[in-house]
């Protein structure tokens, strides 16, 4: 096998965005949240600081919680990514956006797709996390609006939906 | 307009992914000093973001699953590949290295750790970052593998100056050894950040070896963030050895001979004078932990 040659080219990406397959085209310098928004029209995945340190582009990819700003598209090429467009049924929200509605887990709603993806990933983890596990798992996702106060609210909130108990 | 226009951040670069580690050195011998390797990219692509770094060419790594094995032969030894979150998680990690294990959790965010390797952080050589100072406390050895062939340096020799490692530009780091922790060991890690997950203001990495009833046989202690690269603390080190662990007096002079020499910057989050303090209260309060049997 001869090895890989270096190129700037444009190439095919194919990749399972939310349990379908989806393809697009990206140079190697295209992000990920870049050719979700743009290639794939993903406009749920919001692009903030574009540096990795505000969390607002934060998607899973392959079941974990990643910051798409940060990762080439062409680096996801065969993984399976799940965005915020997956996550309600048709018009019934997802029990953690539900939560976040309740709770007012969101005033101008930015950072909210990106937050959302993290708390699936938290309960997921940890189905009944402490104020401080909340805080301390979160604190990679920046919101400006809210204080958190809300946002822990609809952790805990979501917590006790998932669990059955509301 | 031009952003939207571009919708890209990176500048223009060349591309390819190295199966292997052979590949990848191919690839490297022909492109040095033009080239980059892209592990986990949680410190590169945000430099390409920002056009601090402009490589004329990435050879991703990500997909070479001969740098992403854990094993345990006596010593520890962790493929360069392998992500922060596996670590983490990882049984053998944390019974063979439980140091790295306690600073993982402080190393970014989940998000960053589900991509951040163990190997691409030591290699970034960030002095403020958790993951050399901890492999500097541990005496890590660094498998470094060129077209020339492989050899082992440790982490003094490692760790040159900010962002700068022993790996010339034809090499890559392919794995880390760390010898297997003595059942006396026990060990803390610490930090001072704004926020959880930030850099550290001050950290420290400490692991002490105890002898039946307390006394300090060996102490390893590390400092992120007081100098240019990972900061041993050789002379706190030497202070605390055969000294009790639970004796405050002893405790202090180790920790205000801990600084030494150290001559850290000043920023906007700290002093340099605000961070030797801040080295030698996280120092007290680790050792106090442990001493007190919880682990920090």
């Amino acid at each position: 096998m001869s090895a890989a040659q270096p190129s700037d080219a444009k190439r095919l990406v194919t990749l399972t965005v939310n349990g379908l397959e989806r393809s697009g085209v990206a140079e190697p310098r295209t992000l990920l949240v870049d050719f979700l928004r743009h290639e794939l029209g993903l406009t749920g995945t919001h692009v903030g600081c574009e540096h990795g340190v505000c969390g607002a582009c934060t998607v899973r990819m392959d079941g974990e919680p990643i910051r798409a700003c940060i990762v080439l598209a062409v680096q996801a090429q065969g993984a399976s990514i799940e965005t915020i467009e997956g996550l309600a049924d048709g018009e019934a929200l997802h029990p953690i956006q539900q939560a976040f509605r309740e709770a007012h887990g969101l005033q101008c709603g930015f950072c909210t797709p990106g937050m959302v993806l993290a708390v699936q990933s938290l309960l997921e983890e940890n189905a009944d996390p402490s104020e401080q596990e909340i805080r301390e798992y979160l604190s990679g996702n920046v919101c400006r609006c809210t204080g958190y106060v809300g946002i822990v609210a609809a952790v805990q909130r979501a917590a006790r939906k998932l669990a059955g108990a509301e | 307009m031009w952003c939207m226009l571009e919708r890209v951040k990176p500048p223009r670069f060349r591309y390819c992914e190295a199966r292997s580690v052979d590949e990848a050195l191919a690839l490297l011998a022909e492109h040095g000093d033009d080239a980059k390797l892209l592990a986990g990219g949680q410190s590169l692509i945000p430099m390409l973001n920002l056009r601090v770094a402009r490589p004329a060419v990435l050879i991703d790594v990500n997909r070479i699953a001969e740098l992403q094995t854990v094993e345990t032969n006596g010593a520890l030894r962790i493929g360069a590949l392998v992500r922060q979150r596996r670590a983490e998680r990882s049984e053998p990690v944390r019974a063979g290295a439980p140091l790295l294990g306690q600073a993982l959790r402080f190393v970014g965010h989940p998000a960053i750790r589900t991509r951040g390797t163990i190997g691409g952080s030591a290699a970034h050589a960030d002095p403020a970052a958790e993951i050399p100072c901890v492999l500097s406390a541990l005496d890590a050895e660094f498998e470094l593998r060129g077209g020339a062939g492989a050899r082992v340096v440790g982490a003094s020799e490692f760790f040159v100056t900010t962002l700068t490692t022993a790996l010339a530009p034809t090499e890559l780091l392919a794995a880390i050894r760390i010898p297997a922790p003595s059942a006396r060991a026990r060990s803390a890690f610490l930090e001072i950040a704004r926020r959880h997950g930030d850099f550290a203001i001050a950290a420290v990495a400490v692991s002490v070896e105890l002898a039946e009833g307390g006394a300090i046989e060996r102490a390893r202690i590390c400092f992120a963030n007081l100098a240019d690269v990972p900061y041993r603390a050789h002379a706190a080190e030497k202070a605390l050895r055969g000294a009790r662990i639970d004796d405050e007096r002893a405790v202090r002079e180790a920790a205000e001979a801990a600084v030494g020499d150290a001559s850290p910057a000043s920023d906007l989050h700290a002093s340099a004078r605000d961070r030797l303090d801040l080295a030698k209260v996280l120092l007290r309060r680790a050792l106090g932990a442990i001493a007190a049997g919880g682990s920090a």
